[in-house]
């Protein structure tokens, strides 16, 4: 009579023993993590190519990518509001007392305000999208692809992609610089808010000293970056969505991995972009201040 | 575009035909080996127990899947040999019913019944209208369900909403992914008859896929029974219920009867017997 089957071991390869065993098994552990990588990277880098083939050859029809900019842009516009405001106040908060020790309060406004146009603004304009929206189009799309809905797009000779990927790439890439300045331009108001009416610091200087820190530049570094970020969520949404696994907790995992994929790549493009515009900047205005 | 795509040929050759077709997933093997002729005109089930391939098979047959190795013609073209936009004007051709409907949920029955019209062709929206609620006429649906969402009707309005918006495009070939599977045996017979009566208003083809074998026996001039690892066993449907038909060898005759019968004993202890050997029968 054959001896149970070890059932909480699936592998079928027989151990090998010792620390050879566990250097082997560890290798073959980073080597199958190696080839897992390489392949999702592969194949998003395809879906990305394949979304940008459809934006150059045919644009979806109006009433496939109006209700996209409905839900994605209107719909997000509260939320990333009411971010920007508190997170505007939030930083006042924790800064006024350093700042009135030096009896610089009235210059809070251009440190404030220049974190929330170039930085805190778009990322987190872009955190709240990736939230609320990143991870509901993974959901949305991992539903309609255990439902089959995908493959009836298919069958009757809509390409899914074009149809499903496209509109909203779209409102994501074109709607984020607006949502951007929404929440730099609250985070902005409730800085001023808190900082002018409840801590009584004096109004004209602190619009004035605001005025001298931050520039176009600024602003339009954080819309730039805005837009990679938008570009960034839709993708990797889309593409958990597509690629979801079977069954309720598949929905739950695409929805979740869209999510954590975004806001790290998010962050990483911050950097990146923020080194690059930062070179930009001074090769413009070789005369202004550096930091290193 | 529908119509630039449809120019029949006007052969006598079969309007699909699977030529040594495989399909692997991976290193599982799905599909192996499948020669098919699917005759112009003819109503063909498919039948096989859940985990077979048949649904593998109608996804190939549209060229939703590609074969690992070997042909799927239709009407002559090799569909894996195919550019995406010519693949794309030949899927007008099918219509196809999937199993739970797969109705799109965000939009209303009306909308989801004239997508492929508004996608591939150029009607005005009264004319739309119009094919739209002559198609759930056809198949027994009230005006009021226009404006519903698919979440608002039963499981047998879906799959009814489901075959009208698969006619739309007035197909030359239909295939149903196991229509009555989950249906009471009233609406099963119901979603049967809208099969037979489409093929008599309709000159289509239709391939069903089925291990409902009141409905194979019901809607089909020919019956395949697909095994684990694809073996094909052709008959005609009273043959292949009433009795063993010829010309087959013993073991897959016992796989036959025993599906067509519903008898489990046989297939339990093969099925004990395999685990017991160390092969894994959930593979299939």
């Amino acid at each position: 009579m054959s001896s149970a089957p070890n059932i909480l071991t699936p592998n079928t390869r027989p151990p090998l023993g010792g620390l050879l065993g566990r250097i082997v098994d560890w290798i073959a552990d980073l080597g199958g993590l190696m080839i897992g990588w390489m392949s999702g990277l592969g194949n998003i880098t395809l879906f990305t190519f394949g979304t940008f083939r459809w934006l150059t050859t045919r644009l979806p029809r109006k009433e496939t990518i109006l209700p996209n900019f409905y839900q994605i842009g209107v719909l997000s516009l509260p939320v990333v509001a009411l971010t920007g405001t508190f997170i505007g106040m939030v930083l006042v908060v924790q800064s006024y007392m350093q700042f009135r020790m030096l009896n610089m309060e009235t210059r809070l406004g251009a440190v404030i305000n220049m974190s929330l146009v170039r930085e805190l603004g778009p990322v987190l304009a872009a955190t709240m999208l990736a939230g609320r929206v990143g991870s509901s189009m993974a959901a949305e799309l991992g539903t309609m692809r255990i439902t089959e809905q995908i493959d009836a797009l298919t069958s009757m000779g809509a390409n899914p992609i074009h149809y499903l990927v496209v509109p909203r790439f779209l409102a994501c890439l074109l709607l984020i610089p607006a949502l951007t300045i929404v929440a730099d331009f609250m985070g902005i108001a409730g800085a001023f808010f808190y900082a002018v009416t409840l801590l009584g610091v004096d109004s004209h200087h602190y619009l004035e000293n605001s005025q001298h820190f931050v520039g176009a530049f600024d602003l339009f570094a954080g819309v730039f970056k805005s837009c990679f970020f938008g570009a960034a969520i839709a993708l990797i949404g889309c593409h958990r969505g597509f690629h979801c696994d079977p069954g309720a907790e598949g929905v739950g995992k695409a929805a979740t991995s869209a999510f954590v994929h975004s806001f790290v790549l998010i962050l990483f493009l911050d950097l990146i972009l923020g080194i690059v515009l930062d070179g930009i900047y001074y090769a413009l205005w070789p005369e202004a201040p550096k930091i290193l | 575009m529908v119509d630039a795509a449809r120019k029949p040929n006007e052969s006598r050759e079969p309007l699909v035909r699977l030529s040594a077709m495989s399909v692997d997933f991976g290193r599982h093997a799905v599909l192996r080996d499948i020669n098919l002729d699917i005759p112009r005109g003819q109503t063909l089930a498919v039948i096989g127990e859940s985990g077979c391939g048949k649904t593998v098979l109608l996804k190939t047959i549209i060229g939703l899947l590609r074969p690992t190795r070997g042909q799927v013609y239709f009407d002559g073209r090799n569909l894996a040999a195919l550019g995406e936009r010519e693949l794309t004007r030949q899927r007008t051709r099918f219509g196809f019913m999937f199993q739970q409907a797969a109705l799109f949920d965000s939009m209303t029955i009306a909308q989801n019944v004239a997508f492929p019209l508004r996608q591939h062709t150029q009607k005005e929206p009264q004319e739309i209208q119009g094919i739209v609620l002559a198609r759930l006429a056809e198949v027994g649906l009230p005006e009021n369900v226009l404006r519903k969402k698919p979440a608002e009707l039963s499981g047998g309005m879906r799959r009814r909403v489901g075959l009208a918006r698969a006619l739309a495009l007035e197909p030359e070939i239909v295939l149903y992914d196991e229509p009555t599977t989950g249906l009471d045996p009233i609406m099963s017979d119901v979603i049967n008859e809208l099969i037979l009566s489409t093929r008599r208003q309709h000159p289509v083809t239709s391939v069903v896929v089925t291990h409902d074998m009141r409905t194979a026996q019901k809607v089909a001039d020919r019956v395949v029974m697909l095994y684990p690892l694809a073996r094909l066993r052709p008959g005609e449907p009273q043959a292949i219920y009433d009795g063993p038909p010829q010309a087959i060898d013993s073991a897959a005759d016992s796989r036959v009867s025993q599906f067509v019968r519903g008898e489990a004993r046989e297939r339990l202890m093969e099925l004990r017997q395999q685990t017991n050997g160390g092969e894994s029968w959930t593979n299939e």
